[in-house]
């Protein structure tokens, strides 16, 4: 309990243990935690940007998907009205073909009749001289009578 | 106990004595056999025990302190710079939120502070007979272990602040400021003679009242430390006295902290008192 010269070497070896710790142990070990501090910083910010990023890569992605279904839908609206013109203009070709066929049909089948007709003419006036002839006992002169049966023919 | 043989009164004696080495009456120099004759000795002494636990403890934190400075690294920590840099942290928050000005000596000033105080005046819960009775087992009479029981120690401490507040005063302010400061405050110019004599006194106070603080808050607590001690004679009374030893060192632990932080704290305080360069009065 004697003051004595304990003192003035604890004042000593103070000092020495407080030069210590100022020049090797404080600096490494502040500077260390700042640039963890910074490096936890910076990593934050990092997470922070690329969060910002996928928002607006999100909302592009969704613009982008409503732009390709309006684009589709007007790709199928037009693709369906293409399919009912072409629907339509197949079904006027149809009716036309059907119409000119038809035509050709009843033309042929007018010319048929004619030559039917015209056959029958023939034979008619060969069955009435025929006839004739068997009635009168005696042959007709054809050149004679051929305008004679030719009217009659041709009222056949 | 040490020796049954010894009263309460040696017995307590017997644990406040330093083992001190010093100049004899004849004029050499050996370690004395008794508190007489250490008393004797004067000033030209020296108590071995006290520097030897305060130094080794001492090159224990700058070990330990020096290991993590030296493997520190700024990715993940392992378990000693995880404690380190708690402690650092913690002492550079209070510093920075006391002391305003630019020292870089004042943060590791308060580390080294805060953790030396600790560790010796932890040196309280070792029971108080355990290191003095194997140093009586190797053949040394007297064993203080706690250094910051001894006043040569705390005062030792509190003198180096003090010289750091007298020179960073005349550094900032310099010496015409300084003496202002002491001079011409709180009373006007007249009275300065009057100004002069109150303010050293608050200058003187500051590093008296840090080491007595200290040392007064430890020596109570190793006192209670010893005269639970004396307790251990029966088995009833030794039990109480177990019991007691545990709760005070409990308690005790409280007041270690405590007195590291304070002793800490207010060095910074008046570092940064010493750095303020005040206004005109």
């Amino acid at each position: 309990m004697n003051i004595n010269l304990t003192l003035f070497a604890q004042m000593v070896t103070f000092a020495v243990f407080i030069w210590f710790c100022w020049k090797h142990i404080w600096p490494p070990i502040v500077e260390a935690m700042a640039e963890r501090q910074k490096s936890i910083a910076d990593g934050l910010a990092a997470a922070e940007r690329a969060a910002k990023d996928l928002e607006l890569a999100q909302d592009r992605a969704t613009d982008q998907m409503r732009e390709a279904k309006v684009e589709a839908q007007q790709h199928i609206d037009e693709a369906r009205d293409r399919a009912k013109q072409m629907v339509e203009a197949a079904k006027d070709d149809a009716r036309l073909e059907g119409e000119r066929l038809l035509e050709a049909a009843r033309s042929e089948i007018d010319q048929e009749v004619n030559r039917a007709k015209e056959a029958l003419r023939v034979q008619v006036a060969e069955l009435a001289i025929n006839g004739a002839e068997k009635v009168l006992g005696s042959s007709i002169d054809r050149a004679k009578h051929s305008a004679l049966l030719d009217t009659l023919a041709a009222e056949l | 106990m040490v020796a049954q043989e010894l009263t309460s009164g040696e017995y307590i004696k017997h644990h406040l004595t330093n083992l001190t080495y010093g100049k004899m009456p004849d004029g050499s120099w050996a370690l004395a056999h008794s508190a007489e004759e250490a008393k004797e000795m004067g000033f030209w002494a020296i108590n071995v025990d006290s520097m030897g636990w305060s130094i080794g403890l001492g090159i224990i934190f700058c070990w330990l302190f020096g290991k993590a400075a030296k493997g520190v690294t700024a990715g993940i920590p392992g378990g000693l710079q995880n404690l380190v840099e708690m402690v650092v942290e913690f002492i550079d928050d209070t510093v920075s939120s006391t002391f305003n000005h630019r020292n870089s000596l004042i943060a590791p000033m308060a580390l080294t502070i805060f953790v030396w105080v600790f560790m010796m005046n932890l040196m309280d819960l070792v029971p108080v007979d355990l290191i003095p009775y194997i140093s009586q087992l190797l053949g040394v009479h007297f064993m203080k272990v706690v250094p910051s029981t001894d006043p040569n120690i705390t005062m030792g401490m509190a003198l180096t602040i003090f010289v750091l507040i007298l020179f960073y005063s005349i550094n900032c302010k310099g010496l015409g400021g300084f003496f202002a400061e002491l001079a011409f405050h709180p009373f006007p110019k007249p009275l300065f003679l009057f100004n002069l004599f109150l303010e050293s006194v608050t200058l003187i106070a500051k590093p008296i009242s840090l080491g007595l603080r200290l040392f007064g808050n430890m020596y109570a607590g190793e006192m209670i430390f010893i005269l639970l001690a004396i307790m251990y004679g029966g088995i009833v009374t030794g039990l109480v006295g177990g019991v007691l030893q545990w709760g005070w060192a409990m308690f005790h632990l409280l007041i270690v902290t405590l007195q590291a932080f304070i002793f800490a704290v207010l060095t910074v305080v008046y570092m940064a008192q010493a750095h303020d360069v005040e206004e005109e009065h």
